[in-house]
């Protein structure tokens, strides 16, 4: 987190942001990750962006908007995209008078991310559960917190192609090997549904950089798979055909929804298409709209998700689209639909001076037209198109009319980059350097090890260990870092069970250098042993030179390194690195630390059943750890 | 115009400037020119062999981590060492055969006959045998190779079987005389092919052991064949009919090893498989039974009844010699093309001669 | 280039190749993975050999192409990046990057240069004069109109002999089938002009696909530019019509030894000395033959 932010304070003191070459460009987990949080499956964000209304905070719509809008900037017209937002799901019911159903929407009351819902789990709090194209019991820290968690649910749903290890740990995880569980002691009633692939499916992805791209079914599925859309469809149609006739209000949200979608085929799949514009929107004449500047607070327009307005555009499905690269300019605009309005590079005013020339005639991106009064240039520019760069409002502007023609960051309230940040950020208003919540090493820069505001979720199974010059820092002395490779993906689900991609990358292996491995006697080809408080897992040894020693204050450590794909089910199977991770959160976005921890590594493989417990225990007592360790702010 | 890092490529009004495709990327940050000795980090400490590779003293060549970079013959030792061996055997036996008629010696002529033809017959089904898809046999004929030995090895072999069963059909049963003296003709002119051809067999590939030593071998193999043929003829004629049996299984003999003492003298480094390892055994056991073997037949042919079963020894040697040899020569050949060295280092050396020359 | 198949095919199209360029290849494997799903290889085995990321080993008859990775230390200076320590004292080495045990100064000894990782997509060569289809007996191995060489598996029996012929190992047996399988150079794809599976997949565009001339011409210009950017190691393989297989219809850019990537330094196709071989056979026969005549002469003794 800290270095996101370091970087995006050092292109914007370069200049680096809205030209060509600029910018930052994140390297993400997977193909839709930016839709998973544009169209939230994140549990505080409603579609583009807007928040998740809390259940105290924010009684009605006006004092929603009150909380989240501003004065100045594109924010300020948050109540249109909220408003089209509710009628979008409420369609017809939702009016001027009953608040376009803003009652209708789930409100928090407290924090549902992911790791605060395992722990909800583990207490008992929580009954079902959702998985879907998600193997927490590999893929997320603390993996063995995750499947104690889902063992105390009453029910578990998981859709996936294969039998993931988050669908079967109650009968053959490794604490059912260790004892630590019985499978008759579990109570949890587990469903698997096969899921469709991609190229089985309708759908579309948004790239990371904001791109849509539809993606167009190729083969039906096999057997009982069905696409996560039909799945969502069905199970709402059958709600609501349960509920039909119900006088209850609490469940007028569900039978007030518009889940009209048109279905095809002989699985009644619903056609994808019909979501996609409905995201898109459309006016009080049921015509598509193609902008977001054209959506009303009145209930007149109806849009899924304002920051997508316009991807299916004059009724076509912009994010379908194909043109070779040979047939149109370099950015390629009419390769899928980007959002904003399809600019491809956000903030490009920021790529020409105060007179709306660009900066280096090597860097020319959009520019002013002085002649025609509008700005041109090789994409949609993320500026009023006829605003001129002498344009400065009048006194009272508001909204986007408030921004001058000199601030090409339109999302900011003041259209002005911002090099820290006053309010909005849990922890402080610049990036600093923590170590992380395990280091072998003290925080050269501070007294403050680790970032204070950081979540922690003590458990008898989450336990941390000491660090820097504390006492018991020396029994897990080496950092570990955890990866990927090339012939795998995230958790496993899609990779390990694909023969031609298990035989190039079969086995679980760690990385040491060659002093690493003389210090501790590992072997090139045998196996390691690693172990943290929370786990210990092994691996074939890789000697490489590529794992370079660190001389860090003064001394020498070396780092451990670990491709985290790997579980016990499937054609290529190992023991999965996130047993050995544990869950401590960044304060802003809830994002687990495994990345950076410690461990030690001891050549020879792992002990089996109890046992493996046993060295954990037994590692834990010799570092002194308890309840507090680590926990201090 | 460029940037300092030479670089030239932009973003003009008109659109893209000097674009670099992506395969002809600058290859990574190895834009650094030799700065000349001792300003780098070099250290005086060597440390090979880090790494991927166990430590290893440092290495006379290179190779991907000792992996072989020739496929190894997938035949079966059985099945074409035996087919070598009975090969030759054959191919001498028909000479043997038609000498032993011109002599008049009867019963050396069934012997050499039937030995040809069963060897013959033997060698066919060790062929179909060792085949991935047996029931193609035939496919063998679907052409005619000249850049195939195995191709023209299996049209000789068409031509030479008949003959020789015919040789041999008549002389055990006395009928047919005619046909009989055809075959006997026909696999006499056929046999000495068959006896050599199996040379150019296994030098026409890429084997090291085999193919550098593709001068000397068919001599090797002649003589081979030529001494089991004597061998069996000691084995099974009658103690009247044994000169010419002895005298051409020495004279194979002494041009077996003989032969392969000149290959392996030329082939250098690429001699070892042939000398050490179990290849080198077999090398050794043949060479051994051939000799003695030979030295049993001229020197162990004293008076009285004795004198049949020493030939019958010598004979029993002698074929085992053959056999053994086969075997050796077909499991160096494996054992060559199984160590990049034996590929690795004559190229690297016929590389230097070739550059010193120029 | 005397081919063969410039006398068997009327209009034939120019001939096809690739030019792999392994100072771009990534190491993703992509190429591993196309090859198979187009001409349903098998999966040959879950084998972790330790081989830095390679566990494919090598070309057999269930791998068609093969990515080597190697790690060793090129000759090239390494770069003292002069990075800033934190907390350590002043007169310590630089940071990472730099290994902290080598002591400054002194001579460059070959091969403690800076560590370089290799990676190179390796493929049947298609070779000019080619020694599986010059020794198969039975007429599978045949050279297409594109000048490629492909089995067909119709004919083949499985003899064997175009296996140990390869001077580069490529061609193998698959077990249970008990045929030689082999790089078609995706054959059915070309035939209605489509390049290679491989080389559609290639992201880097390290493996390119096209007519040979045209190859080799951006094949020594690539080189040209490498080495006027300073890497010197770079150098083209397979690409001469005067080696010893006549030049490959697949060549490539190496940035090191060919042997260090398991291609042989100095490939020669065995039938060059064929000729020579049959004389000498010839003479050997001819020898048996007077051999047995001089001993069938003179009486018993």
């Amino acid at each position: 987190m800290q270095y996101i932010r370091s970087a995006a304070i050092l292109q914007s003191l370069l200049g680096n942001i809205g030209r060509p070459g600029g910018g930052i460009l994140a390297l993400r987990g997977h193909a839709s990750i930016q839709g998973s949080t544009d169209i939230p499956t994140l549990y505080n964000l409603l579609p583009g962006y807007l928040p998740m209304p809390h259940a105290h905070e924010h009684e009605d719509l006006d004092a929603y908007i009150e909380a989240d809008s501003t004065e100045k900037g594109y924010w300020a017209e948050s109540r249109s995209y909220m408003v089209s937002l509710l009628k979008a799901w409420w369609g017809a019911a939702a009016t001027p008078e009953n608040d376009f159903c803003f009652d209708y929407l789930p409100r928090l009351t407290g924090s549902a991310s992911t790791y605060d819902t395992v722990m909800a789990q583990l207490a008992g709090e929580t009954n079902g559960y959702f998985l879907i194209g998600e193997n927490p019991a590999v893929g997320s820290a603390n993996a063995k917190l995750q499947r104690l968690g889902m063992a105390k649910l009453d029910w578990l749903v998981v859709r996936d192609f294969s039998l993931i290890e988050s669908a079967t740990w109650w009968k053959d995880g490794p604490e059912i090997e260790t004892g630590e569980m019985r499978t008759e002691d579990i109570g949890t009633e587990v469903f698997f549904l096969p899921a469709a692939a991609h190229t089985e499916k309708d759908g579309s992805f948004t790239n990371t950089q904001r791109l849509l791209q539809f993606h167009h079914q190729a083969v039906e599925p096999e057997g009982d798979a069905r696409s996560d859309l039909w799945f969502t469809f069905h199970l709402g149609r059958k709600i609501r055909e349960r509920l039909a006739g119900s006088t209850d209000p609490r469940d007028r949200p569900l039978l007030d929804l518009t889940w009209d979608y048109p279905t095809k085929g002989r699985h009644a799949e619903p056609e994808a298409e019909a979501v996609v514009a409905e995201i898109n929107g459309w006016d009080a004449n049921g015509d598509p709209l193609s902008s977001y500047e054209q959506l009303n607070d009145d209930g007149s327009t109806a849009c899924g998700c304002w920051i997508y307005c316009g991807v299916y555009s004059d009724g076509v499905n912009q994010a379908a689209r194909r043109r070779p690269a040979g047939e149109q300019s370099w950015v390629a605009p009419e390769w899928g639909w980007a959002w904003p309005a399809n600019r491809r590079l956000l903030y490009n005013r920021a790529s020409a001076d105060p007179d709306g020339k660009p900066w280096s005639e090597r860097k020319a991106y959009v520019w002013w037209d002085e002649e025609n009064a509008l700005w041109t240039g090789h994409d949609i520019p993320d500026f009023a198109e006829n605003k001129s760069p002498h344009y400065r409002p009048p006194a009272g502007a508001r909204g986007a009319e408030a921004l001058t023609g000199l601030d090409p960051f339109v999302m900011q309230a003041d259209g002005k980059a911002w090099l820290f940040v006053p309010s909005g950020l849990t922890d402080g208003p610049l990036p600093t350097h923590y170590e992380p919540q395990e280091s072998p090493f003290r925080n050269p820069l501070y007294r403050q090890q680790r970032n204070p505001a950081r979540e922690l979720h003590p458990h008898e199974s989450n336990r941390l260990q000491p660090s820097g010059d504390q006492a018991g820092a020396d029994v897990f002395p080496y950092p570990l870092t955890t990866y990927r490779l090339t012939e795998h993906h995230t958790a496993g689900g899609m990779t390990r069970w694909v023969p031609y991609l298990a035989e190039l990358q079969p086995e679980l292996f760690c990385e040491v250098s060659p002093e690493l491995a003389a210090e501790r006697g590992l072997e090139h080809n045998g196996w390691a042993t690693i172990v943290t408080a929370r786990g210990v897992v092994e691996a074939r040894v890789m000697v490489t030179e590529r794992m370079q020693p660190l001389r860090v204050a003064g001394r020498t450590t070396h780092q451990v390194g670990l491709p985290y794909h790997w579980g016990p089910n499937g054609y290529s199977v190992g023991d999965s690195p996130n047993d050995l991770t544990s869950v401590a959160l960044d304060p802003n976005v809830h994002i687990q630390e495994v990345k950076a921890l410690a461990c030690d590594i001891r050549p020879g493989r792992r002990p089996r059943g109890a046992d493996r417990a046993e060295l954990v225990r037994d590692y834990q007592r010799r570092a002194g750890i308890d309840d507090e360790t680590g926990t201090e702010v | 115009m460029s940037d300092q890092s030479g670089n030239e490529s932009g973003v003009t009004r008109e659109g893209i400037e000097h674009p670099r495709p992506g395969r002809e990327a600058p290859a990574d940050d190895r834009t650094v020119r030799r700065r000349g000795r001792g300003a780098g980090r070099g250290g005086g400490r060597r440390r090979r062999g880090r790494g991927e590779r166990p430590m290893v003293p440092k290495a006379d060549f290179r190779s991907y981590y000792g992996q072989p970079i020739l496929n190894k013959p997938v035949w079966s030792a059985t099945d074409i060492a035996g087919y070598l061996f009975l090969g030759g055997l054959a191919g001498a036996s028909s000479l043997v055969g038609a000498a032993a008629d011109l002599r008049g010696e009867e019963r050396l002529a069934v012997v050499a006959k039937t030995g040809a033809a069963g060897a013959a017959v033997l060698s066919l089904a060790a062929l179909v045998h060792d085949l991935g898809r047996p029931a193609r046999f035939l496919n063998m004929l679907r052409v005619v190779k000249v850049t195939s030995p195995m191709n023209l090895g299996a049209w000789l072999l068409s031509a030479y079987a008949p003959a020789a069963l015919a040789a041999a059909g008549s002389a055990l049963t006395g009928r047919l005389r005619p046909l009989g003296a055809a075959g006997t003709a026909g696999a006499a002119a056929l046999g000495p092919a068959l006896a050599s051809y199996t040379a150019v067999l296994i030098s026409d590939t890429a084997v090291p052991a085999w193919h550098d030593g593709y001068r000397e071998m068919p001599f090797a193999f002649v003589g081979s064949g030529a001494m089991a043929a004597g061998g069996l003829g000691l084995l099974g004629a009658p103690s009247g009919e044994q000169t010419l049996p002895r005298r051409v299984a020495v004279l194979g003999a002494l041009t077996e090893v003989g032969g392969l003492k000149v290959m392996e003298r030329r082939l250098g480094a690429v001699a070892e498989p042939y000398q050490h390892g179990s290849s080198g055994r077999w090398m050794k056991v043949g060479e051994g039974l051939a000799l003695a073997g030979s030295a049993l037949a001229l020197f162990g042919r004293g008076a009285g009844r004795g004198r049949r079963t020493t030939g019958a020894v010598a004979g029993v040697m002698l074929l085992a010699g053959s056999a053994c040899t086969r075997v050796g020569i077909f499991s160096a050949g494996v054992a060559s093309a199984e160590d990049p060295r034996y590929t690795v280092q004559p190229q690297r050396e016929r590389l230097r001669r070739r550059t010193a020359r120029r | 280039m005397g081919l063969l198949s410039e006398s068997e095919y009327d209009d034939a199209p120019p001939r096809m190749g690739f030019f792999t360029d392994t100072s771009v290849c990534i190491g993703c494997k992509a190429c591993e993975v196309a090859c198979k799903e187009w001409n349903h290889v098998p999966e040959d085995g879950l084998n972790y050999t330790g081989m830095s990321y390679d566990n494919t080993q090598g070309l057999g008859a269930d791998s068609w192409r093969h990515v080597a990775f190697i790690e060793n230390r090129s000759g090239a200076t390494p770069v003292d990046l002069g990075m800033p320590e934190v907390g350590g004292p002043p007169d310590a080495p630089a940071a990472a990057g730099v290994r902290p045990d080598l002591p400054p100064g002194g001579d460059l000894i070959d091969g403690e240069g800076k560590l370089q990782w290799l990676m190179a997509s390796d493929v049947c060569k298609h070779c000019t004069h080619a020694a599986c289809l010059d020794v198969c007996p039975t007429g599978s191995l045949f050279r297409t109109e594109f000048g490629t060489v492909v089995v067909q598996e119709d004919i083949c029996n499985g003899c064997g002999y175009c296996i140990p012929a390869c001077p580069y190992g490529v061609i193998d047996q698959r077990k249970e089938d008990g045929r030689a399988w082999k790089c078609t150079l995706c054959y059915d794809r070309l035939e209605v002009g489509m390049e290679p599976a491989c080389a559609k997949a290639c992201p880097t565009d390290s493996i390119q696909f096209g007519p040979l001339d045209e190859l080799r011409e951006r094949a020594e210009a690539r080189v040209e530019q490498l080495h006027e950017k300073g890497v010197d190691v770079a150098r083209l393989y397979g690409h001469d019509p005067d080696d010893g297989v006549g030049g490959d219809g697949a060549f490539f850019l190496l940035l090191d030894e060919p042997e260090t990537y398991g291609l042989p330094p100095d490939p020669v196709v065995t039938t060059r000395d064929l000729p020579a071989m049959w004389r000498r056979a010839g003479l050997a026969a001819l020898g048996l033959a007077v051999g047995v005549a001089v001993a069938a002469l003179g009486g018993s003794s």
